[in-house]
């Protein structure tokens, strides 16, 4: 333990400060991002029109079935290719993040709207109200809260995921604590400090997740 | 104001309505009664368009609900529906579940419609309880706010789907006083129930139904004192002989 020196953590704070809260937009931004197309994508796959469900359902295969990293690099490279310029890291990792989260919070989504109750679905139609505004305001706040304690772990794994946007130099709280490490020769100490801030964090996530379910249960 | 003509429905291979025909005229109350799977409650959802029919017609007020391009939204705003498990809407207050429909349908003003909700609160017995939600509320006081969220639609008809049978016996009274009350100040009504002194009570007409087929469909006073049919008999034995 002597040879510990875990003063290098205190003095690049600021340094690995600025890559937490690099960390924490992405995962805002891309959870809001992620959340409103993936419900969209799920309506489209309910609305029982067939182009549009079969559209949603491609999306969503398709890109659960490649890995998030593929997807970061492609807009990385591809995004500057269509506009014709570069909109630089951030922006290509946000899209890809959300483009990617959208496909798995579309299936929650969907889930939460297939277990709102069809009575609820009959007693807006029979006040006269029409498809969006049953969605809007019958549907989709009740599968919400249903979904609640899901879309928040889904967000803990997708905090987890940030740290791959390395690939795209962008300084995150993993790269940040990474350039600490190499270039002040403590691995270690850096190494342990970045497994401590990322479990504190999604262990507080998971907490969160427990008492949302215990209050819904009652 | 509802005429059935002829309607006939299948689930698949399953006919669940064949050949029903009936009407209801303006301020008539009829009871549509019979033993379960009956397809009575099916008929019921058929008249504001809630389940399709594959043949036959029906007409509210003038306007085909059964033709292909009928405009279902406008035309079920005027008819009013309950259902067996209320369906209030969970997340929002009693309040809220009146005023929705009032202001995104109807257009009304944010006032305009908390008065016509208070009001029909106070109708149903529940003003002291506009702000609680529906998981607060006992059944019989949801289903009364269910009837209020329909009347606040100014409907010109409204259809009960057995408002009763989820209910604890000691509720069940207080909706169907509202009902009653509801049937002596005129509104046309169908109601799928199985309260037989409601229906003695209130009710001009009674439609017995077994297997999907409309079996009788006669004044009160004649389906109570002598059935025509066999099976009419036989249900009204089961369900009064105890």
């Amino acid at each position: 333990m002597a040879d510990f020196d875990f003063n290098v953590i205190w003095s690049s704070l600021p340094f690995l400060w600025q890559g937490l809260q690099l960390s924490l937009w992405l995962t805002f931004l891309s959870i809001i991002g992620g959340i409103v197309l993936g419900t969209l994508l799920a309506l489209a796959r309910l609305s029982g029109i067939l182009p549009l469900s079969l559209i949603a359902a491609t999306y969503v295969n398709l890109i659960r079935s490649v890995p998030l990293i593929l997807v970061i690099f492609w807009f990385y490279f591809l995004v500057p290719l269509v506009l014709g310029r570069p909109i630089g890291s951030f922006y290509s990792a946000l899209i890809a993040f959300v483009l990617f989260e959208a496909a798995y919070y579309s299936e929650i989504m969907r889930a939460g709207i297939q277990s709102v109750k069809r009575g609820q679905i009959h007693a807006g139609q029979s006040t006269g109200l029409n498809y969006w505004q049953i969605q809007r305001y019958v549907v989709l706040p009740q599968a919400f809260r249903n979904m609640i304690p899901i879309l928040v772990t889904q967000g803990i794994i997708l905090f987890q995921d940030t740290s791959l946007v390395f690939v795209v130099s962008l300084r995150d709280f993993m790269t940040a604590s990474s350039i600490v490490a190499r270039t002040e020769g403590r691995l270690v100490e850096m190494y342990l400090f970045a497994a401590v801030v990322y479990f504190v964090i999604c262990f507080s996530g998971s907490m969160l997740v427990r008492s949302l379910k215990s209050r819904m249960s009652t | 104001m509802i005429s059935i003509e002829n309607i006939s429905k299948w689930y698949g291979d399953f006919r669940v309505l064949s050949n029903c025909t009936t009407s209801v005229r303006k301020g008539e109350v009829v009871v549509v009664c019979g033993p379960s799977g009956s397809g009575k409650s099916t008929l019921i959802k058929c008249v504001n368009g809630l389940e399709p029919v594959q043949e036959g017609k029906i007409t509210v007020d003038g306007d085909e609900v059964t033709a292909k391009r009928a405009n279902l939204t406008a035309l079920r705003s005027r008819i009013g529906m309950v259902f067996q498990h209320f369906e209030l809407y969970p997340h929002m207050s009693v309040l809220e579940n009146l005023c929705l429909a009032q202001e995104k349908v109807l257009g009304r003003g944010r006032k305009e419609a908390v008065v016509r909700a208070e009001k029909l609160l106070t109708r149903v017995g529940m003003e002291d309880h506009a702000k609680k939600y529906p998981s607060q509320l006992s059944g019989g006081q949801q289903q009364r706010i269910a009837i209020a969220r329909s009347l606040a639609m100014d409907p010109i008809a409204m259809l009960f789907d057995e408002p009763t049978s989820a209910l604890d016996p000691e509720m069940i009274k207080e909706v169907l006083d509202v009902m009653i009350e509801l049937a002596q100040e005129g509104m046309t009504m169908m109601v799928v129930t199985h309260e037989m002194g409601f229906a003695r009570k209130v009710a001009d007409r009674v439609i017995f139904m077994d297997e999907g087929a409309i079996v009788e469909d006669r004044p009160t006073n004649d389906f109570f004192d002598n059935p025509e049919s066999e099976r009419a008999e036989d249900f009204l034995s089961k369900i009064l002989g105890h």
